[in-house]
C-alpha cells in the first residue's frame, strides 16, 4: 500500500519511471489509515513520522525497498549495482512476462531486490534490500544473482554485508532454476564465512520459504523486525497439514527469539542505530585482530 | 498390489493377463497357439512402447509417487555390499525420514544419505512419509562432516514430498537446518553424488541435494513446489495441477534440457517398481561411473567446479528488457 514515503529518493541511482502509476493509497489522497492490526485510526502524517509503525499497537506496516533504504543508510550514500540485470523466462511459464512487467510498473523497481554499497552511520557496507510488493519478494534468477553479486562485492571490498529480507520464497514461475538460487546464494555466503567477513541479516515481515531456508538463516547475526512473520512453511500450509490451530504468536519474530532462531527483535525506529552499534563493535574487533 | 495399478497401465495389464490365460490354455489342452501368442506379445510390446514413450508429466508424477517404488533402504540393500545405519543428530532426536549410514560398494567406503519413505501405512507413519524434521537435516549434516573428516565420498538419494510443515519443525528451525546443509555441502571436501529417485520436493529435497553430480531416475520429478500447491497459489485453483505440472517442467528429461541436472538414469520398463533389482543395478552403475570421474579431481578442483556449477545457475539478461517485453505483450 504505502511506498516511497520518506522523502524524495535522492539516494537512489535507479532511474525513476515517468510512467509509474500509483494506484496505492498515498498520504496525499487520504488523511488517515486504519491499522490492520488494532483497527485504530492513525493519521497518515503521524504514521509516516513514526516510520509506518502504528502508534497505538506498535504494528509495523510493510514498507518498500526504497523506503527501507531511506531509513537505513546515510543520505546520498547508496551506490546501486546490479540494476542492469533483468529476468528472463527460462520455462516459458504462462503469463510470467506480463506479471514481471506489471510488477515493474507497480513498484518502479527492476526486480525484488535492490543491491548496492552504502554507509550506515559512517560505517561502509554492502547492502541488499528486498521488496515484497515485487511478485511477493520471490527469489528467481535475478534475485539470486544480485544477492550473489552483493556477497562477492563484500568479499572484494571486505565491507560487511547487510541483507534485509522480505520474501514469499522461491519464484514459482522459474521452477527449479529458482530453487537452485537457494544453493547458489548459500554457497556464496559460505565463501564470505570462510573469509571472515561479517554478514548481518535483517528479517522483516514476511520472510519465508526458500529465502529463509537459504542465505537469510546463515548470517552471523540475525536481527528481526518486531512482529515480523518468519517461517519456512507458511502458517496456512501448516494449519492445513496438521488440521489444528496454531499457537498464539507462532512464527512471529518474538517467537523465533524465544526459540533461539534469531539474535534480537528490534523496533523499526531503533534498527539503524542498533545495526550501527553492531558494525561499530565488530570493526573494533577487526582492528584489535589486525 | 492390485490397488496400486495406475490408470494408464491398465491396458497393458489386461493384455498381460490375456497372454497368461492363453499360455495356460495352451499348456492345459496341449494345443500349439504360439503364432497367436506371438502376436499378442508383439502387441503388448508395442503398446508398452507407445504408453511409456509418451507419458505426460502427471503420469510420471504417479510413477514417482507409486507406493511400491523402491525406497532408499531398498536401493541400499541392492547397491551396498555391507551397510551400517547411523542414527541421530546429537541435538534432539533421530529422524526416521532420513536414512543415514556408512557402507561398502565394491570394497570402497561411502557415506549414504537418503530420504526414507515407508511401504506400509504403519511404516510411513514412523517415517513421516519421507518428510524430514530439522533433526533429519542435522543428522545429515553430522554425517556429511564425518564423511569429510574421513575422506569418504557421499551418495545422497532424494525422495521426499518436502520438508515437513509442522509446529515442531518450525520451532526447531527447519529453515536454518536446510540452509546450514546447503552451506556446508557447497564446499565439502569429498565428492557428493546426488540422485533424485522419486519425489524431489522443493527445499526439503535440496536440503540433502547439493552436489557435484545431480542425476534423476527417468520417472522421478524435481520441483520448486508441488504442482498442486503451484496451481493453488498462482491460479487459486488446485484443479489446475495438470497444467502446473507441465508448466513447471519438473520431469527428468525437461530438467536435463534446462541444464539443471547432469544425467537421466534409465528405469526398467514400466518404472522402477516393476523391477527394483534392475533399477538398482542401473542406479549403481551410474553412481559409480560418476564417482570414478570425480575421483580424478583434486580437492581444490572438486570444490571450485562445484561452486561454479551453482554460481552459473540462472537465466537473466543485461539489457533493459522492457522493449522485448513490450513486443511480447503486443
Amino acid at each position: 500500500m504505502f511506498k516511497d514515503l520518506f522523502g524524495k529518493p535522492k539516494y537512489v541511482t535507479v532511474k525513476s519511471r515517468e510512467k509509474q502509476e500509483r494506484e496505492d493509497i498515498s498520504p496525499d489522497s487520504h488523511l488517515w489509515t486504519k491499522c490492520s492490526n488494532c483497527n485504530a485510526i492513525v493519521f497518515n502524517k503521524k504514521l509516516v513520522e513514526n516510520l509506518m509503525v502504528c502508534s497505538e499497537c506498535n504494528y509495523h506496516f510493510r514498507i518498500s525497498a526504497r523506503d527501507r533504504l531511506a531509513i537505513t543508510v546515510d543520505e546520498d550514500s547508496f551506490q546501486e549495482f546490479g540494476a542492469d540485470i533483468h529476468s528472463e523466462d527460462p520455462l516459458d511459464f504462462p503469463d510470467y512476462k506480463e506479471k514481471l512487467l506489471q510488477a515493474k510498473i507497480k513498484t518502479g523497481l527492476d526486480e525484488a531486490v535492490l543491491t548496492g554499497e552504502a554507509v550506515i552511520n559512517g560505517f561502509p557496507v554492502v547492502i541488499g534490500v528486498m521488496d515484497f510488493t515485487f511478485m511477493g519478494g520471490s527469489m528467481g534468477s535475478v534475485v539470486g544473482e544480485k544477492i550473489t553479486l552483493a556477497v562477492e562485492k563484500s568479499l572484494e571490498t571486505k565491507k560487511p554485508l547487510v541483507l534485509i529480507t522480505t520474501a514469499g520464497g522461491a519464484r514459482m514461475q522459474e521452477g527449479l532454476v529458482s530453487l537452485m538460487q537457494m544453493a547458489k546464494t548459500s554457497a556464496a555466503v559460505k565463501k564470505l564465512d570462510n573469509a571472515g567477513i561479517l554478514y548481518i541479516c535483517i528479517m522483516t515481515d514476511p520472510t519465508s520459504g526458500g529465502v529463509t531456508a537459504s542465505f537469510a538463516s546463515i548470517a552471523d547475526i540475525i536481527m528481526a523486525e518486531s512482529g515480523a512473520l518468519i517461517a519456512f512453511a507458511g502458517p496456512r500450509v501448516i494449519k492445513q497439514t496438521i488440521s489444528a490451530d496454531l499457537p498464539e504468536g507462532f512464527q512471529r519474530a518474538e517467537f523465533l527469539l524465544e526459540h533461539g532462531m534469531v539474535d534480537m527483535v528490534v523496533d523499526r525506529k531503533d534498527m539503524k542505530s542498533q545495526l550501527a552499534r553492531i558494525l561499530m563493535i565488530h570493526q573494533q574487533g577487526v582492528r584489535n585482530c589486525g | 498390489m492390485a490397488n496400486n495399478i495406475l490408470d494408464f497401465e491398465k491396458p497393458l495389464i489386461e493384455l498381460a493377463d490375456k497372454i497368461k490365460e492363453l499360455q495356460t490354455f495352451m499348456d492345459e489342452k496341449g494345443l500349439d497357439l504360439s503364432e497367436e501368442l506371438g502376436r499378442l506379445k508383439e502387441r503388448a510390446e508395442n503398446l508398452q512402447k507407445e504408453i511409456y514413450d509418451d507419458l505426460d508429466t502427471l503420469q510420471i508424477l504417479q510413477i514417482a509417487r507409486h507406493p511400491n517404488r523402491p525406497t532408499a533402504s531398498d536401493f541400499v540393500e541392492y547397491i551396498f555390499d555391507d551397510f551400517i545405519e547411523i542414527h541421530g543428530d546429537r541435538k534432539f532426536g533421530d529422524d526416521k525420514a532420513i536414512l543415514g549410514g556408512i557402507g561398502l560398494i565394491e570394497n570402497k567406503a561411502f557415506t549414504f544419505l537418503g530420504h526414507q519413505k515407508g511401504k506400509t501405512t504403519k511404516e510411513n507413519l514412523s517415517r513421516n512419509f519421507g518428510m524430514p524434521h530439522p533433526e533429519g537435516y542435522r543428522k545429515a549434516f553430522r554425517l556429511m562432516k564425518q564423511a569429510e573428516k574421513f575422506g569418504r565420498p557421499i551418495i545422497s538419494l532424494v525422495n521426499t514430498p518436502g520438508a515437513y510443515p509442522g509446529i515442531g519443525a518450525e520451532e526447531r528451525g527447519q529453515a536454518e537446518a536446510i540452509a546450514k546443509n546447503l552451506m556446508v555441502m557447497s564446499d565439502l571436501k569429498v565428492p557428493i553424488v546426488v540422485v533424485v529417485t522419486g519425489e524431489g520436493g522443493s527445499g526439503g529435497a535440496l536440503g540433502i541435494g547439493l552436489g557435484d553430480r545431480i542425476m534423476m531416475l527417468e520417472y522421478s520429478y524435481y520441483s520448486v513446489s508441488t504442482p498442486e500447491a503451484c496451481a493453488a497459489i498462482l491460479w487459486k485453483d488446485a484443479e489446475k495441477s495438470p497444467e502446473a505440472a507441465e508448466a513447471l517442467k519438473i520431469n527428468a528429461k525437461a530438467l536435463k534440457k534446462l541444464g539443471i541436472i547432469d544425467r537421466v538414469i534409465k528405469e526398467p520398463v514400466g518404472g522402477a517398481h516393476k523391477d527394483p533389482e534392475m533399477s538398482a543395478k542401473l542406479l549403481k552403475a551410474a553412481i559409480l561411473e560418476e564417482y570414478e570421474e570425480l575421483k580424478k579431481l583434486s580437492v581444490v578442483e572438486l570444490i571450485e567446479k562445484r561452486y561454479q556449477k551453482y554460481r552459473e545457475v540462472g537465466e537473466f539478461s543485461f539489457k533493459p528488457n522492457e522493449d522485448m517485453l513490450k513486443e511480447e505483450v503486443e
